[in-house]
């Protein structure tokens, strides 16, 4: 259950980054990305999956989330 | 000598690898790499910020010298007692060049020395008492500091001394800013543990004192210059070139730095980072929680000082991009004449780095604006995202390595034979003896600043005059004399 620092780059790409282990990652899809509901499996471009337990509506970006890892692309 | 093929460099890694038993091999194997630039991730090719060898000669600090002499250190008008036994203050004393004005000892202290100086009896009964002594009489002897910190020593770490009370009854009676710093030498693998550490400390105890307070008059163009330490004046070079494209700068972290600056650091529209490894902690924090966006910025060499000043101005209107088009057409003339001096000289000249924080990737750019080609860099203590950041920076097919141990930097230089090595002292006199100019990369040897156009300008100055010294025609190497006996030559005889 990693801590994971979430922001959006200049692309409005979602920037993905764990302090713990110096991993900044951009996102390539979210499950859930609508205004009304946000969360869900997270892949990485490195190929690792996250889960984040779904929220209503956005979070306000940069925001620390808990987040699951599913699976670390290896 | 022709650059290495990546196959020769290759095989230059395994050769040197040779040397270690099995297990050794193994591990250090994963630290040394040779540069791919198609690789978007550098964790596919090196390993790094893991704890080193025992039995090898590393080169890197403890996380004491993370916080205490990079992070806490520069902030000139507090005072920042070392605590514990004598030694970890005394020996790094004023080592670091952070210039900084004011007069020291009266309302300044970045050069001076407190220490509660622990002694056998101090370990024993505990230093709490010993604390509570000295920051009372630091405050009658010296009023005009504007806080104190607190920077563990290993001791501290260990007999369970409970310093952030001492801190809060000590804050109450003084009434100024008392931060405890837990930055023990023995956490972490090298010093760079010690710069997150100091990071939280002050996300802990210092960013947010003046939170809900809008007292300070805010402009549009408020930046913070962060991960700058000043270095031989680095931070002014660096200053003047914002300040000239319009931008206000209000707050230095660290070098020349006060409290009051960090404290009206989350007022800011922008952060700039400069030194990513030492800062990003708080630059990440200040985002999150204060909404203020960063950027990492290079103001080492006119290409990159353009490039930087462009990318922080395209953040703002247009009266800032026009400011930043105007300095750089300003000092066209001053670096065109810089680089029409040295380049001839030092055109094709090969180097090699090992550095730590942001050098190792930051300065090639100033290297190849006079002509000269960085063939091998590394950090000491730099973490994945360093890396990831430096494999675009560097050639193909050259060195790359972690955490290197004396001996495998020095066969390393044997083999590839630089014409200038950049890294620090313990490893200057060994490469000058070996009849390589070297140059002190971490205080700038005695020299500085090399941020900004005015540093560039010295920059070049110190490389040449290190670079065509005639002495180094007067050493003789070891692998070049044809007697067997390796009598050492003394430089410059």
């Amino acid at each position: 259950m990693p801590s994971v620092m979430l922001k959006k780059n200049a692309e409005g790409k979602l920037v993905f980054y764990v302090p713990k282990k110096d991993l900044e990652e951009v996102a390539e899809t979210v499950e859930f990305d609508t205004p009304e509901k946000w969360g869900g499996e997270v892949l990485l471009s490195d190929g690792s999956k996250y889960y984040f337990e779904p929220i209503d509506g956005q979070p306000d970006f940069p925001v620390t989330l808990r987040a699951k890892r599913i699976d670390s692309g290896e | 000598m022709a650059a290495l093929t990546k196959e020769e460099t290759e095989a230059l890694i395994q050769e040197v690898l040779e040397i270690y038993p099995a297990q050794a091999k193994k591990d250090r194997a994963k630290h040394l790499a040779v540069n791919d630039q198609s690789l978007e991730k550098s964790n596919k090719c090196i390993t790094s910020n893991r704890k080193s060898q025992p039995g090898v000669m590393t080169i890197r600090g403890c996380a004491y010298a993370g916080s205490k002499g990079v992070v806490w250190g520069p902030i000139k008008d507090m005072i920042h007692i070392s605590h514990g036994p004598v030694g970890c203050g005394q020996y790094s004393r004023a080592g670091r060049r952070n210039y900084y004005v004011g007069t020291t000892g009266i309302n300044t202290f970045g050069t001076m020395n407190f220490t509660s100086d622990f002694t056998e009896k101090d370990i024993v009964f505990g230093g709490d008492k010993k604390l509570a002594k000295i920051m009372t009489e630091i405050e009658q002897l010296f009023p005009l500091n504007k806080g104190i910190s607190i920077q563990s020593e290993c001791p501290i770490g260990l007999i369970g001394d409970d310093i952030e009370a001492v801190a809060k009854k000590a804050n109450k009676e003084i009434g100024k800013p008392v931060v405890p710093v837990r930055c023990e030498g023995f956490r972490g693998v090298s010093q760079s543990l010690g710069h997150h550490i100091a990071n939280d400390a002050i996300r802990d105890w210092v960013l947010e004192n003046r939170d809900g307070d809008e007292s300070f008059p805010t402009t549009p163009y408020d930046v913070a210059v962060i991960g700058d330490y000043n270095i031989g004046g680095d931070a002014w070079a660096s200053r003047t070139l914002l300040e000239e494209m319009g931008l206000r700068v209000v707050a230095q972290w660290s070098g020349d730095g006060t409290i009051a600056e960090m404290e009206k650091t989350p007022k800011v529209k922008l952060n700039l980072i400069h030194c990513y490894r030492s800062m990003n902690y708080i630059a990440r924090h200040m985002e999150e929680k204060y909404k203020i966006p960063w950027i990492e910025y290079n103001f080492f060499g006119p290409t990159k000082i353009a490039e930087s000043l462009r990318k922080i101005a395209a953040l703002f209107d247009e009266t800032i991009q026009a400011g930043a088009e105007k300095v750089i057409a300003k000092y066209q003339a001053e670096y065109d004449a810089v680089i029409a001096k040295y380049k001839p000289r030092l055109q094709g000249k090969r180097v090699m780095l090992y550095v730590g924080g942001l050098r190792p990737r930051h300065v090639i750019g100033a290297y190849e604006d006079l002509g000269m080609e960085v063939v091998g860099t590394g950090y000491e203590f730099g973490h994945n995202d360093d890396y990831d950041r430096t494999i675009k920076e560097m050639g193909n097919a050259t060195l790359i390595y972690d955490d290197v141990t004396g001996y495998e930097f020095e066969e390393f230089v044997k083999r590839v034979q630089p014409d200038l090595i950049g890294s620090g002292i313990k490893e200057k006199y060994i490469f000058q003896k070996m009849g390589i100019p070297f140059r002190q990369m971490h205080s700038w040897d005695y020299s500085g600043p090399y941020h900004g156009y005015d540093g560039f300008a010295i920059f070049a100055r110190d490389m040449d005059m290190t670079l065509n010294n005639p002495c180094w025609k007067q050493v003789k190497v070891p692998w070049k004399t044809d007697d067997t006996s390796k009598v050492a030559v003394a430089a410059g005889a």
